[in-house]
């Protein structure tokens, strides 16, 4: 009877010892500081810390990474997950697991989180359209497919973004349309289109205040525009025949218009089958000039206080990233981080830039104001590289 | 004076014969794993890693069955105009783009 007694307070003794050490090991933190890193060969993501340059943890489990991308919610604690082959994850940086994962389609290229922050959508190819989800157990809101006009073809979609007001927007690649979803009643969008947007866009953003969509186009020279803000006003074309009518070179990567780069009412997009990047002035949307780069622009992002810009380049020139100078419009600097560098992301106050190395395994770490590498981590294949920062900016 | 001449054109047809087989056969390991990493991750971006197709068309066993080899070989090197498949014979030889046909078409993975 006394042993008895003895071993239970033994036993309550040491699972209160041990109640303590777990909640010294999970001491809260935030989120503010922390980000993921897409290893798309091997369909896992990490978990990362860029106060110290940590690798936290590694998540497996997440299926076809190649072209994925990801958002965060609200708190900046999930990262919602878009892989190639429809999987949509949702990603608990805190507790450095998946929180729930479902297949939604047979083929996606991205998505987006609504303003207030309850609906993640996620374009897909095949079958080509949107679905709308709640963010917190992914349940399917709403179906958009991208048939355009009477034709029963559905058009792949691209370029999704979230806009105020609760919209999505998002472009048609087949059909050259811009399609605005308004989402203040989930299960029944309202959708508005817009035809005739331009030949092939490929990529969609909006400018960080929201009031400005953009979709680039592959099929012709040119962006289309569009005014959230007065929408009645239609899509406009801008920039178009930057060629000059000459023959485009070829793309061995498709440029990307993840976030809009811009400084001081001039922004910086990738021009397509040119070795170029153009510079619009955003007051009257005309070409304010073209800055010769090193090959075909992938990627052309703006540090967060708008004083450069990075580029990163398609093959065969994807070992390189050039540094803009936006005062001078001069290349400060070309660096040569490795093969196949693709992806840049700027820590949130913008002092170092984390760049992906595919082939050499590695996420390297750039100070952007000495222009040297100050830290080297390693990942399996690293792609898109997303800092939480992104929860709190429209469009990303 | 003419057995040597003789044995001068055995030599080259010998050589000849080495350079025929070598091209035709298996190419060398390591361009071969060049060119399936270039296959993944490349043409992946656009068709995916695992072939199912993305901008591009699905490049899986099944969706390439009944195309001609030669076919596919021209779309590798010279692309697609009006579409963005790119012209790839800057980055590969046409017997490099054979050897690459034959991969997709007998459905073989690469080492991803």
């Amino acid at each position: 009877m006394r042993a008895e007694l003895f071993h239970s307070f033994l036993k309550i003794f040491l699972s209160l010892i041990g109640a303590v050490l777990v909640s010294a090991c999970a001491s809260p933190r935030g989120t503010g500081d922390l980000g993921i890193i897409i290893e798309r060969a091997s369909g896992s993501v990490q978990v990362v810390e860029t106060t110290h340059h940590t690798r936290l943890a590694r998540v497996p489990g997440l299926g076809d990474l190649s072209h994925a991308s990801a958002v965060y919610s609200r708190d900046a604690r999930y990262a919602y997950v878009f892989g190639r082959d429809g999987g949509l994850t949702k990603v608990d940086l805190l507790r450095r697991r998946i929180e729930k994962r479902i297949v939604q389609a047979g083929n996606a290229i991205g998505g987006a989180i609504s303003q207030d922050g309850r609906l993640v959508a996620v374009s897909n190819y095949e079958p080509g359209g949107v679905k709308v989800f709640a963010a917190d157990t992914l349940e399917l809101l709403a179906d958009i497919p991208a048939g355009s006009g009477d034709s029963q073809r559905r058009s792949k979609v691209v370029g999704l973004v979230d806009a105020p007001g609760d919209r999505f927007v998002f472009s048609l690649y087949d059909a050259g349309e811009i399609w605005i979803a308004d989402m203040r009643n989930p299960r029944q969008p309202q959708v508005r289109k817009f035809t005739n947007v331009g030949k092939q866009p490929y990529d969609g953003t909006v400018t960080p205040d929201g009031r400005y969509y953009i979709a680039g186009l592959f099929g012709e020279d040119g962006l289309a525009l569009l005014d959230l803000w007065q929408t009645e006003k239609g899509v406009r074309r801008v920039l178009d025949g930057y060629g000059r009518g000459q023959q485009p070179l070829p793309v061995f990567k498709m440029p990307h218009l993840d976030n809009w780069a811009q400084a001081n009412d001039i922004a910086y997009v990738p021009a397509v089958g040119r070795h170029e990047v153009l510079v619009i002035d955003q007051k009257n949307w005309t070409e304010a000039g073209r800055i010769a780069v090193a090959g075909q622009p992938v990627f052309v992002v703006a540090r967060p206080d708008g004083r450069q810009v990075w580029v990163n380049l398609a093959p065969p020139d994807n070992d390189t990233v050039q540094v803009i100078d936006t005062l001078s419009l001069k290349i400060i600097r070309t660096l040569k981080p490795g093969k196949a560098v693709l992806h840049m992301e700027f820590t949130p106050r913008g002092e170092q830039v984390w760049i992906s190395v595919r082939d050499e395994d590695r996420v390297d770490v750039y100070d952007t104001d000495t222009l040297e590498r100050v830290a080297s981590l390693p990942a399996d294949k690293p792609s898109g590289i997303f800092f939480s920062a992104r929860a709190h900016r429209i469009g990303l | 004076m003419r057995r040597p001449r003789h044995k001068t054109g055995i030599i080259l047809a010998a050589l000849g014969a080495l350079w025929a087989s070598a091209v035709c056969a298996d190419l060398p390991a390591s361009r071969q794993s060049e060119l399936l990493h270039l296959l993944d991750q490349d043409c992946g971006s656009c068709h995916g890693l695992t072939r199912r197709g993305g901008l591009g068309p699905a490049l899986t066993q099944e969706a390439l069955a009944g195309k001609p080899a030669v076919t596919l070989r021209e779309v590798i090197l010279h692309g697609r105009p009006g579409t963005p498949m790119p012209p790839w014979e800057s980055f590969m030889s046409a017997q490099e783009a054979d050897w690459l046909v034959q991969v997709l078409i007998q459905g073989k993975t690469g080492a991803r």
